[in-house]
């Protein structure tokens, strides 16, 4: 065999500086990366600081108490004195977000069954992209269709205007159903195989497959899921705000006008001057928000960990 | 006997809802279409909105959308592979990464509206960005960090071992191996990620209320100065998107073909999106055919 002649003088006389090339390229690439990274945690410090350090003044300077803002019902913030009641609010969110869930759960299991037990090609061909194209209609659009669809329906068939929780939660049921069907088909689909040859073996129907083994063991993926959707709906600004009505009570029925935080951040944000208590207020609502965000992605950190024993 | 029954009833059940789910889509873009295709013109895509009168466009705001798009990639992309190059090849094992990982999980659930009131606090006012493109692209960056974080993680880590390894082999440094030979690999993915996530960006409106702005001063297509205060290309003006447009004219429109305008913007944005869907997975794979000599 011809092997080149080794250590030939020219390679020796490039080769420190080939080697500080190497050196120099691979300290410019980790500086580029460990910046990048940093921005992003300066980022997330710096709008959890800002938030807060605006939120908590109507606490800390301004006389409002955490109580009267938590459980208060009346919600005036030009009165005299201003009341800063945000139970409205806060019931207006849980109960569109909640419901949603409660509406989107089933059917993103069926679904999720569908593509993974009952007919795996065609889920994959036809139900799969329908939910990723679900997943990609804007909100707004979203909101447009429940002005102009969801709303008149509630409106002819039931009593009441047709905005309100239940238009809320019929808008947002749809937007969180791609998450909820993502992470549950995943789920199913990552289960052990012996476990549902195992039941038909000992003769179970797919039905007693599917509701006695399937679901008890994906369970806790499934419960992610459905709060990693309510996490989304709590969230989820426009669409609701288009179709809820922004009446600022608990209301009596499901198709009586509500308002929930995000919508009342929204619609109020624009019109007060910053630094008023108002304007702060609205940062409060906005803290809880955040609150609410840490709140759901600890309860999804303690269902990953279930799954993961 | 019975076991059976209810078997085929609850696969009945089941298939029914499966049905109902592609039905439903079915109609919500049929609705959009035949809504809005009507209402789309050439005069309806590119003339200027009218405050009060009936017959305006929607040009401003499809040029916004757009230009806001490729500002928000320009800004976005290379920041989010750098920190997924972090996470996935100079991140080591310990308490710091997955302090990290909490922090980019967190930041990814946050609403969009609370991205978009930290962008007026901090880009708006204390930078005094004021209500612009620019701060708007900012604000969608935090938004759509995280994704792009955490899809080039992903790709990256689907890189075969053996190449990497491949690479250090041959005496390349870290970042020579991760940029000529991860990269090119896990290309793919990525664009079709990052053409995902950019479909999302066009529909977002939530973050753009309060950092880009609500309004759109009127623009002269003819000056591509982008200094000047009245060219579409000025990043520091105030730009109305397409999503902020549709949600401003269901909530206040005053224009008596208002729901038209609306429709037809919703149509032409949903139109938008599915072709940024289709775009995404050509695009993935025509590079993947072109970088890998596969067919």
């Amino acid at each position: 065999m011809n092997l080149p002649a080794p250590n030939s003088r020219e390679d020796l006389a490039t080769k420190p500086n080939k080697f500080r090339k190497h050196v120099m390229e691979e300290l410019r690439g980790k500086a580029f990366v460990y910046f990048c990274v940093l921005l992003l945690v300066i980022t997330i410090f710096s709008i959890v600081y800002f938030i807060a350090s605006r939120g908590l003044t109507p606490f800390l300077s301004q006389g409002v108490s955490i109580k009267d803002m938590l459980f208060g019902l009346k919600w005036k913030p030009e009165g005299n004195p201003p009341l800063f009641g945000a139970l409205p609010f806060l019931f207006g969110s849980f109960a569109t977000s909640i419901l949603a869930a409660v509406i989107a759960a089933p059917l993103g299991f069926c679904a999720a069954v569908f593509m993974t037990e009952i007919m795996p090609k065609f889920g994959k061909s036809a139900l799969q992209p329908a939910i990723e194209l679900l997943a990609g209609i804007p909100s707004v659009v979203y909101g447009f269709v429940g002005l102009s669809v969801v709303v008149p329906f509630y409106r002819d068939t039931f009593p009441g205007q047709g905005i309100g929780i239940m238009a809320g939660a019929t808008v947002l049921s749809i937007m969180i159903l791609p998450t909820v069907t993502t992470i549950a088909t995943d789920a199913l689909r990552s289960l052990p195989n012996g476990l549902k040859e195992g039941s038909y073996a000992l003769g179970a129907t797919r039905w007693q497959t599917i509701y006695r083994m399937i679901l008890p063991t994906a369970l806790p993926s499934l419960l992610t899921g459905v709060v990693l959707g309510i996490a989304r709906a709590f969230g989820e600004a426009l669409a609701v705000q288009m179709v809820i009505g922004n009446a600022p009570h608990i209301p009596h029925s499901l198709f009586e006008s509500a308002t929930t935080l995000t919508s009342i951040i929204t619609q109020s944000m624009g019109n007060t001057t910053s630094g008023s208590l108002h304007n702060n207020a609205l940062w409060s609502l906005a803290l809880i928000l955040l609150l609410m965000t840490f709140l759901f992605v600890f309860i999804v950190r303690v269902l990953e960990r279930r799954v993961k024993r | 006997m019975r076991a059976k029954t209810v078997d085929r009833i609850a696969t009945a059940v089941i298939v029914c809802v499966a049905g109902f789910i592609i039905l439903l889509l079915a109609a919500l873009l049929g609705y959009l279409l035949v809504r809005g295709l009507g209402h789309i013109s050439f005069d309806f895509l590119t003339s200027a909105p009218q405050a009060l009168k009936a017959g305006g466009g929607i040009g401003p705001q499809l040029f916004n959308s757009v230009f806001l798009l490729v500002l928000t990639m320009i800004i976005t992309v290379p920041l989010g592979i750098g920190a997924g190059i972090y996470m996935s090849e100079y991140a080591k094992d310990n308490k710091l990464t997955a302090f990290i990982r909490l922090i980019v999980e967190v930041l990814s659930s946050f609403p969009s509206i609370v991205i978009g009131l930290f962008g007026l606090l901090v880009i708006v006012n204390t930078f005094g960005f004021g209500y612009s493109l620019l701060s708007g692209a900012l604000a969608l960056t935090i938004f759509n960090l995280p994704m792009m974080v955490r899809l080039t993680e992903q790709s990256l880590r689907s890189v075969p071992k053996e190449q990497k390894e491949a690479g250090l082999a041959l005496g390349l440094s870290r970042w020579k191996t991760i940029t000529s030979v991860m990269i090119p690999v896990a290309l793919p993915s990525i664009v079709t990620g990052s053409i995902l996530a950019a479909g999302r960006v066009f529909g977002e409106a939530a973050a753009l209320l309060f950092t880009a702005g609500m309004s759109s001063p009127r623009l002269d297509f003819s000056n591509w100065n982008p200094l000047s205060p009245t060219s579409p290309l000025n990043p520091m003006r105030p730009a109305e998107t397409l999503a902020v447009h549709i949600w401003k004219i269901n909530s206040e429109g005053l224009a008596p073909d208002a729901p038209e305008i609306a429709a037809g913007a919703s149509a032409v944005l949903v139109i938008m999106v599915l072709l940024f869907n289709l775009g995404a997975r050509w695009l993935g794979r025509v590079v993947y055919r072109k970088l890998t000599a596969s067919k």
